[in-house]
């Protein structure tokens, strides 16, 4: 009778768990075909060429070309996505890794005390609120310096930069601390000094985690919208410097999707701009499973 | 028996360095915390090319001794160090000792072997490089001698750039006293380097131990096992409750206790 009802609570719990795994598997793959079906049907349907969206340079679909076809030139916010991205991770990349080090290496007393609290209280700060220090902050001392507007992808890259630098720094801690030890301990007991056992020693080993750290930054980056739209000035065209403004796939979306009745060749090609960051973020997955695999692979 | 005289062969041959101890501790005791006194009162020698274990109950202080020796518990917050340690003629147990230059001199190898996360050639010439070796061909060399003299070279002769963790658990030990005698040291600790090992491995450590004294290195080791305390130190050392209790040549420790408590132990008597 016992084994009776444990064997049932085994199939109620197998059940129930699966259950859940189909809906979230259901959910996701939806909205994946979604995404993918109303992003080709701008080039299904209405006749967009696909080389030229992804070439063209000018962003003007309520305007058609010579040939009748709809100007839908996205490299200007292609461009403007991967530049404000990698821009901050250049300035995130110094700041994360240095502090990192501190917090676990130098000083792990301060570090867990009073550092590691302060960034996690960061990670919960909304992104709206990194956009309006931006806007008040950042875009007048840029305007101060460089004359022009203030809004540009240095704006952006600055703001991305503080708003994803609290997950990178706790990541690389995370990573940092995963390594043994011993390593440590055996590394200063063969005469290493601390800055060689950091150097040679920790950071090698944990270089898989650091990576992964840096690709979610670069993927939070790539994907917030409001903070960046705020202050980048919202001007689909390749930028000629930093300062000046420009547009990412994720500005062009908040700012125009509600504007655009469904179905019509405009809204089509903004499915087709999230399509790409669909994608993007895809490839920053893969990247970070491919890097797991390797380590584990090489190690064990 | 047999294994008694193999080891007075090898002990002649180095007899004429056996003089001088190259380590010798006057004194010694540690504090963890200010107030816990972890060892005390240890007055240790010990020579080139011999072999010297620590044995004693868990807890007695062996690893803390162990540590004071290269000076690795100045790593351990609040632990402090009292006494003298003489190496090569000078007290080390000042503040302004150079540690980096010590451990040269002195490695050590731990419970649990942990290679690091690198190709096995990475591993052995970590430590030259960060005494400033950076010649290839030298660096070649050393590896090729640490391993040899480590009897693992053959092992691995052929995949020196693959990862240390391709290694089985015995190979990765004498990876690891390898890596340590890469820096051609005067003294080499052992924390227990067989206890995550099997028989087999751990008779192989115990060769290499050998031929490690045999070169002229002073090995101090700790082990749990008596029997291979028997078999391959020339003295033993036995501490209880932070003191030494007895230390004198392993035969006649194990053969002859002048202690009542060592005999104990030996016998298995102890608690
Ligand atoms: N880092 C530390 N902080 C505080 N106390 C410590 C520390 N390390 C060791 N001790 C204490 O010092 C005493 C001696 O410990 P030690 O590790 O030297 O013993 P051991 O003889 O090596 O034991 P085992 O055979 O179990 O390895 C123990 O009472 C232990 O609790
Ligand atoms: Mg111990």
């Amino acid at each position: 009778m016992k084994s009776l009802q444990k064997h049932q609570l085994e199939r109620v719990g197998k059940s129930l768990t699966g259950f859940c795994i189909a809906v979230v598997i259901l959910v996701v793959g939806s909205l994946v075909v979604m995404v993918a079906q109303r992003g080709l049907s701008a080039f299904a349907v209405d006749g967009v060429d696909l080389w030229g969206f992804l070439s063209g340079v000018t962003w003007n679909p309520h305007q058609p070309d010579a040939s009748g076809a709809p100007t839908v030139g996205a490299l200007p916010m292609i461009f403007g996505s991967f530049a404000v991205t990698l821009l901050s991770c250049l300035f995130v990349i110094p700041f994360a890794l240095g502090s990192a080090i501190y917090t676990v290496e130098v000083n792990p007393k301060f570090g867990n005390t009073v550092f590691r609290p302060a960034l996690e209280l960061l990670v919960g700060i909304p992104s709206v609120v990194f956009g309006l220090v931006g806007l008040t902050i950042v875009v007048p001392w840029i305007r101060g310096w460089s004359g022009g507007t203030g809004y540009g992808i240095l704006a952006g890259s600055l703001v991305l930069a503080v708003m994803v630098l609290p997950t990178v720094t706790s990541l690389i801690i995370d990573a940092l601390n995963a390594v043994p030890a011993a390593y440590r301990m055996s590394s200063s007991a063969l005469g290493g000094t601390r800055w060689q056992n950091t150097w040679h020693i920790v950071l090698k080993a944990a270089t898989p985690g650091i990576l992964t750290a840096i690709i979610l930054g670069m993927a939070r980056a790539f994907g917030e919208a409001l903070a960046v739209q705020m202050v980048i000035g919202n001007a689909a065209t390749i930028p000629d410097s930093l300062v000046s403004p420009a547009a990412t796939l994720t500005s062009v979306l908040t700012t125009s999707m509600g504007n655009e009745a469904m179905g019509t060749v405009y809204n089509d090609v903004l499915w087709s701009l999230a399509l790409i960051l669909l994608l993007m973020s895809l490839v920053f997955i893969l990247i970070v499973h491919i890097i797991g695999n390797r380590s584990e692979v090489k190690h064990g | 028996m047999m294994q008694i005289t193999e080891r007075d062969t090898r002990g002649a041959a180095v007899e004429a360095e056996m003089r001088e101890p190259v380590l010798a501790t006057h004194d010694v005791g540690v504090r963890y915390d200010e107030t816990k006194v972890a060892l005390s009162g240890v007055n240790l020698e010990f020579a080139a090319g011999e072999v010297t274990s620590l044995i004693g109950p868990s807890g007695c202080g062996k690893s803390t001794f162990l540590r004071c020796l290269n000076l690795m518990n100045r790593e351990i917050p609040h632990c402090h160090i009292d006494g003298e340690i003489v190496y090569d003629g000078h007290n080390i147990n000042t503040p302004d000792e150079n540690l980096y230059e010590l451990r040269q001199s002195i490695g050590m190898v731990f419970q649990i072997p942990n290679p690091f996360r690198k190709s096995i050639r990475d591993n052995i010439t970590f430590a030259p490089r960060c005494h400033g070796i950076k010649d290839k061909k030298r660096l070649d060399e050393i590896v090729e001698t640490s391993l040899v003299k480590a009897a693992l070279w053959d092992e691995v002769k052929d995949k020196l750039d693959k990862s240390a963790y391709a290694l089985s658990g015995g190979q990765r030990q004498r990876l690891c006293i390898a890596r340590t005698l890469a820096m051609n040291p005067k003294v080499v600790l052992m924390d227990e380097p067989c206890s995550a090992l099997d028989p087999i491995a751990t008779f192989s450590i115990e060769d290499t131990i050998g031929q490690i004294a045999g070169e002229g290195i002073s090995v101090i080791i700790v082990t749990h096992n008596i029997e291979q305390a028997a078999r391959i130190s020339d003295k033993t050392a036995y501490f209880l409750l932070g003191e030494v209790v007895e230390w004198g040549d392993t035969d006649a420790v194990f053969s002859d206790p002048k202690d009542k408590r060592t005999q104990d132990y030996l016998t298995g008597r102890f608690g």
